[in-house]
C-alpha cells in the first residue's frame, strides 16, 4: 500500500523496539498522526450533535452537545495502538467516561455497539468500557477535537487496538447479543488487545 | 481531508479477486440505484482495507481486506453486477 495513501501527519520512521515496554509486540513509536479513514469526513455542527444510549435500556437517553459538555469531565493521558503497527504514547485527551454515561441509564446487557455518523460501527464487551477504561472524548492535546481524528467526539478505548476507538461517534447500542462491527466483520479479531497481538480472526 | 482516490485503484486492488476485466464491470448501488463503473466510484484505501462507496450517495459498495494471505470481500452494498462478456 502506498505511502501517499496516508495523511501528511505520517512523518514517523520505524524505530528500534522501546526497551521501556511501553509497545505491545509488533508496533513501533510514531510521532505523527496517521488518518486512517473509511470514508467522507463528517462534518457534523454542534448544534446538529447528539450523543445517545439505546437498546437494551430501560430508557434510552441522549445528550445534546451543551449537555454533554455540562457532564464531569475527565484528562486522560493514554497510549494508544493501531493495529496497522503505529503507537503513540502518552496521547492527553479530555472528555466523558463511559461509566459517568452508563451510570444514567438502567440497562442489562452484556455487549456495546458504538455507532457513528458515516455508518461506521465497533463492538466491545460492557465489562470493557466500565471501570475507567473508555471515554468519549472531545479534545486532543488540549483542542478542540479535529474532524479528521474523529471531532467533535470519538470514542476512547485505549487498551484496544484503536479501530475500536470510534471516530465521530454518536451513540451506544447496548445489546445482549455481539454483533461484530465494521472491522471486527471483515476478518479483523473481534476483540483486539494489542498485549495479545489479536489482530484478525484466529489470533 | 480524507484520503480518497477514484475506483480506477480499487480496480486495481479488485483485480487481484476477480478473474474478469474490472474496468469493463458496472456497479448497481443497493442503496440509490445509480449504476456506475468501477472506475466511476470513490475508493478509501488505507492499512487496514479498501472501502469502495457509490459516488452518488456514499453507500459502501465493497468492503475488502487482506488478513493473513486470504482476502475479505463484502459486497453487500452492490445490487447488480455487471460484466462484460468479453474480457
Amino acid at each position: 500500500m502506498s505511502e501517499g495513501f496516508f495523511s501528511r501527519g505520517f512523518r514517523g520512521r520505524r524505530k528500534p523496539s522501546d526497551t521501556s515496554g511501553r509497545l505491545p509486540p509488533g508496533q513501533y513509536l510514531e510521532r505523527g498522526f496517521p488518518v486512517l479513514s473509511a470514508g467522507p469526513t463528517p462534518h457534523t455542527q454542534l448544534s446538529a450533535w447528539d450523543f445517545s444510549i439505546v437498546g437494551e435500556v430501560d430508557q434510552p437517553k441522549r445528550w445534546n452537545w451543551d449537555e454533554f459538555r455540562a457532564l464531569p469531565r475527565e484528562t486522560v493521558t493514554k497510549d494508544i495502538h493501531c493495529v496497522t503497527k503505529w503507537s503513540k504514547l502518552d496521547t492527553h485527551w479530555e472528555g466523558v467516561s463511559l461509566d459517568t454515561l452508563l451510570a444514567q441509564v438502567t440497562y442489562d446487557a452484556s455487549y456495546v455497539i458504538a455507532f457513528s455518523d458515516g455508518g461506521y460501527s465497533t463492538n466491545l464487551p460492557l465489562e470493557e468500557v466500565l471501570n475507567g477504561q473508555a471515554w468519549v472524548v472531545d479534545t486532543y492535546e488540549g483542542q478542540p477535537l479535529s474532524p479528521q481524528h474523529g471531532g467533535p467526539a470519538r470514542l476512547l478505548v485505549p487498551h484496544l487496538y484503536f479501530w475500536k476507538s470510534a471516530k465521530w461517534v454518536r451513540g451506544l447500542r447496548l445489546v445482549d447479543q455481539d454483533e461484530p462491527g465494521f472491522w471486527e466483520s471483515l476478518g479483523y479479531n473481534n476483540h483486539g488487545d494489542p498485549w495479545k497481538e489479536e489482530r484478525y480472526w484466529g489470533d | 481531508m480524507e484520503k480518497k482516490l477514484d475506483g480506477n485503484a480499487a480496480e486495481g486492488m479488485l483485480q487481484v479477486t476477480f478473474p474478469f476485466d474490472m474496468t469493463l464491470v458496472e456497479a448497481t448501488c443497493a442503496g440509490c440505484g445509480a449504476t456506475n463503473a468501477i472506475g466511476g466510484t470513490t475508493a478509501y484505501m488505507h492499512g487496514m482495507g479498501t472501502v469502495v462507496r457509490c459516488q452518488s450517495c456514499d453507500t459502501v459498495l465493497i468492503r475488502m481486506a487482506q488478513v493473513k494471505g486470504r482476502y475479505f470481500l463484502d459486497l453487500r452494498g452492490i445490487r447488480v453486477l455487471e460484466i462484460g462478456a468479453e474480457s
